[in-house]
């Protein structure tokens, strides 16, 4: 038996062709999935993410324990409402899932984590807070609607209450905010402006509606997709696992080394793979014909990689990928397609960037 | 339920044949297959002038879920190809028996068509899958 979201029946009465993702009835398209692709890059688009687990991690120890959950660190967030992108690792310093977590006060988070691994992340986020005087708590009354685009924000605004348009008046990208029934944020996973907003579930329908009516383009997961990917956004289970490091994963960025003397869940794995060196995540870009696709070989002058994302973009018009190589890969790899070795370009693992190439 | 003429043949692989005269046949996929692969990108064809024979790869329909290969459905030479699929591949998702062709043959022996499925037969086989 599968679940459904609190818009289950808008996906069906829309038409949407449903698909099985990770135990979850879900729209992958409602028609054609690259028109879904191009409102959220021209216009506005959105998604149905209630499927993600939305958890409040609230005590005393509730900065400590997430300084020991995350391999980046809390400590940053001083702003309210402000959120950080982290991965979570085990000690092996492989990823058990990557997160977002709202900073309310030191003894107040919102996390937002995948729902593909939720109860391994449910069972993870518990076993860790042993010790800690801190409280998880499961807010599952929340449906939570992904509006982006470069006309999300306007669009959204216009089913904001007055109190409501005055929280998100000038945030800036990265923050949440709690105002009256909605917590309203500035966070996506497209590479487009927009706001991620959690809708208790009794509202969720008519609040999606009101959404169509103001113009705003259903989008399936299909599109979710190739969007993520041409922002060089990473998707757990794809591009990275609990078997890969989160340096081969181009996490580095997301790990807070200093100050050294803090202790995180794989900090001393990390460190050792650091000093060896990792295998890294790139992107790929072919201009001819065809398309790159996930578990593709890939052949370099120092080792075979894989491409662990791959898609025709929509936007570019040709063919992107990302990929794990060795860690000195040049500017070019080769990729077996079709039983055909075909060369293409290295480039950095994004390729555009709100409605343009970053090529 | 997807639409499957009744004046055309189809094979089990979801080539669609429709007779033009003179033993010329035209091809496409049907509008299950356009269906089961998504938006399509791109659509590679095989060279005006090429021979080809009865379960050949000869095409391949790449959408953005899937590269999928297109077989000859009856064996003859390939007399045109759609060349507007070039520019405008999602043709075959929007009009898969019309504008979204593929390429035509003309037959070496027109009686193998007979040897495709019809629309009833067609229907049961997306049904088995």
């Amino acid at each position: 038996m599968s679940s459904t979201t609190a818009l289950h029946a808008k996906h069906l009465e829309a038409g949407a062709k449903m698909v099985d993702f990770f135990g979850w009835e879900m729209p992958i398209s409602y028609g054609s999935q690259i028109e879904e692709h191009h409102a959220v890059r021209q216009d506005a688009g959105m998604f149905d993410v209630s499927h993600m687990t939305i958890v409040d991690a609230t005590g005393p120890q509730a900065k400590d324990y997430l300084r020991y959950l995350l391999a980046n660190d809390v400590a940053k967030l001083k702003d309210k409402g402000k959120a950080l992108y982290s991965g979570m690792l085990n000690e092996e310093g492989g990823v058990v899932d990557d997160l977002i977590v709202y900073h309310f006060d030191e003894t107040n988070y919102r996390l937002v984590v995948n729902s593909a691994t939720r109860e391994k992340d449910m069972n993870w986020l518990l076993s860790k807070a042993e010790g800690f005087e801190v409280t998880i708590t499961e807010r599952s009354e929340f449906a939570m609607i992904a509006v982006q685009g470069p006309n999300a924000k306007e669009k959204a605004a216009t089913l904001f209450s007055a109190a409501q348009k005055e929280a998100v008046e000038g945030m800036k990208p990265f923050f949440g905010v709690q105002a009256e029934d909605l917590f309203i944020a500035t966070t996506g996973y497209t590479g487009e402006a927009g706001y991620e907003i959690m809708v208790p579930v009794a509202r969720a329908e008519q609040f999606w509606q009101s959404l169509v009516d103001a113009g705003v383009k259903p989008c399936g997961l299909g599109a979710r997709d190739t969007l993520r990917l041409e922002a060089g956004m990473n998707l757990y289970g794809q591009d990275m696992d609990e078997s890969v490091s989160p340096l081969a994963a181009n996490m580095g960025w997301t790990i807070t080394w200093e100050p050294a003397d803090r202790d995180f869940v794989g900090r001393k794995a990390l460190e050792v793979q650091r000093e060896q060196r990792t295998d890294k995540l790139v992107g790929l870009v072919m201009k001819e014909k065809g398309v790159l696709r996930a578990g593709q070989k890939i052949r370099t002058e120092n080792g075979e990689g894989v491409i662990t994302s791959g898609t025709f973009s929509p936007t570019l018009g040709h063919a992107v990928a990302m990929a794990r190589v060795p860690a000195d890969t040049g500017s070019q790899v080769e990729v077996e397609m079709r039983k055909k070795w075909v060369t293409v370009d290295v480039v950095k693992p994004s390729f555009v960037r709100n409605g343009k190439s970053v090529l | 339920m997807s639409n499957i003429p009744k004046d055309l043949r189809y094979a089990a692989t979801h080539e669609w044949v429709r007779p033009e005269g003179d033993g010329v046949f035209t091809v496409g996929i049907s509008e299950h297959a356009q269906d089961l692969l998504g938006d399509m990108v791109f659509v590679e064809l095989p060279d005006v002038g090429d021979q080809v024979s009865t379960g050949d790869d000869i095409a391949v329909a790449e959408s953005v879920k899937a590269a999928s290969d297109v077989y000859a459905p009856i064996s003859g030479e390939v007399v045109a190809v759609n060349e507007d699929l070039e520019e405008s591949p999602e043709l075959v998702n929007s009009d898969s028996y019309g504008d979204g062709w593929m390429f035509k043959i003309k037959a070496d022996d027109e009686g193998e068509v007979e040897n495709l499925l019809d629309a009833a037969g067609y229907q049961a086989s997306i049904d088995e899958e």
